[in-house]
């Protein structure tokens, strides 16, 4: 049962397995120059698991010693993981001891995974996702070690890999949009998230557009509400 | 920072990281209300979207490359993706075609 679910699950894991990688060893140098050795990498991406927060962090390691503080940008920096989360309430309820796991390794790339659909026809539903997030955490833990132990030393130009991320944003998108039954919550995340860059500047976006969809999605709920019941009857039946 | 320090910051971060990930599942234990579980049903779409658009973010549309790599290879991944429908020709294809942009043709 665990193996057929982690044959099904690794194929969908390859493009966070290339981002994750690439991104983690980035990390891993960063801290590296910051005086930290691969048992840090390796305790951080263990322990923290959130990959644009990591890289704060390095900034914060290297500063004076304020855990509140860190703490504090640590959750407005991770705040979008709450929608992560509420969206994820009803498929983790049936996840049983598999479930704190999924719950804290639900980063933006495995819950784009996860929204990509569940398990295959005759594959266990639980190990699923469990092999969908412990993969990517492989990835990660093992791209920040890496990069902690080459250093600066890396063998090939890997300029750019990092479009590996917005590719895979880009295609769960359209993989949305295409099985969507409405498109307004797709057009009202993009355009609130760029009418919130273009206001509030590309580092501190993430809150204001966060409230702008909160705002956007309670207004449209007249008009979206009974498309979603529609939706959950059919499931059930 | 000492070492002890450093642990007790990084002890923080993962524990404050853990509760924005963690939190909704503790205030709606059991049965959700009908409008968190609409929230639940809709917020998908929209996040992917901002998520999208965070990829963006660092694109300079007034200054040279016009942000021409981003929006090129972006729009290989999404033509690509619609037509094939296949992972490594969308994300693969697209990652080198960004790579070749950023470090050959707009260097």
């Amino acid at each position: 049962m665990r193996i057929k679910a982690l044959r099904a699950a690794f194929p969908r894991t390859l493009p966070v397995m290339t981002g994750y990688l690439f991104l983690g060893i980035a990390f891993g140098v960063l801290l590296r120059e910051a005086g930290f050795g691969p048992l840090w990498a390796l305790l951080m991406s263990v322990l923290i698991y959130a990959g644009s927060m990591q890289f704060v962090a390095v900034g914060l390691l290297t500063g004076p010693f304020a855990p509140l503080t860190a703490a504090l940008v640590a959750f407005t920096v991770n705040a979008r993981h709450l929608f992560y989360g509420l969206s994820m309430l009803g498929r983790f309820s049936g996840r049983g001891a598999l479930k704190p796991y999924l719950i804290f390794g639900l980063t933006d790339e495995t819950y784009s995974l996860l929204c990509a659909g569940e398990a295959p026809e005759g594959v266990d539903k639980g190990w699923y996702d469990f092999f969908l997030t412990a993969l990517d955490q492989l990835y990660w833990v093992a791209g920040s070690v890496a990069g902690c132990v080459m250093g600066a030393a890396l063998p090939v130009d890997s300029t750019g890999i990092d479009f590996a991320m917005t590719a895979l944003f880009l295609v769960i998108f359209v993989e949305q949009w295409e099985s969507a039954r409405s498109h307004l919550p797709a057009l009202l995340g993009v355009g609130a998230s760029a009418v919130c860059v273009a206001v509030f500047g590309a580092d501190g976006f993430i809150p204001f557009a966060m409230a702008a969809i909160f705002a956007g999605l309670t207004a449209l709920h007249g008009r979206l509400a009974p498309l979603t019941q529609a939706n959950s009857e059919e499931v059930q039946a | 920072m000492t070492q002890t320090q450093a642990l007790i910051t990084i002890l923080c971060i993962a524990a404050a990281t853990l509760l924005t990930r963690a939190l909704p599942f503790w205030v709606f234990r059991g049965e959700a209300p009908a409008f968190v579980r609409y929230l639940g049903a809709v917020l998908p779409g929209a996040v992917i979207g901002m998520l999208v658009v965070y990829c963006f973010k660092g694109v300079t549309p007034l200054a040279w490359p016009h942000a021409l790599p981003e929006l090129l290879a972006g729009l290989y991944v999404v033509l690509v993706h619609r037509w094939k429908h296949n992972l490594a020709l969308s994300i693969g294809g697209g990652t080198a075609l960004y790579m070749l942009l950023v470090q050959v043709v707009f260097a």
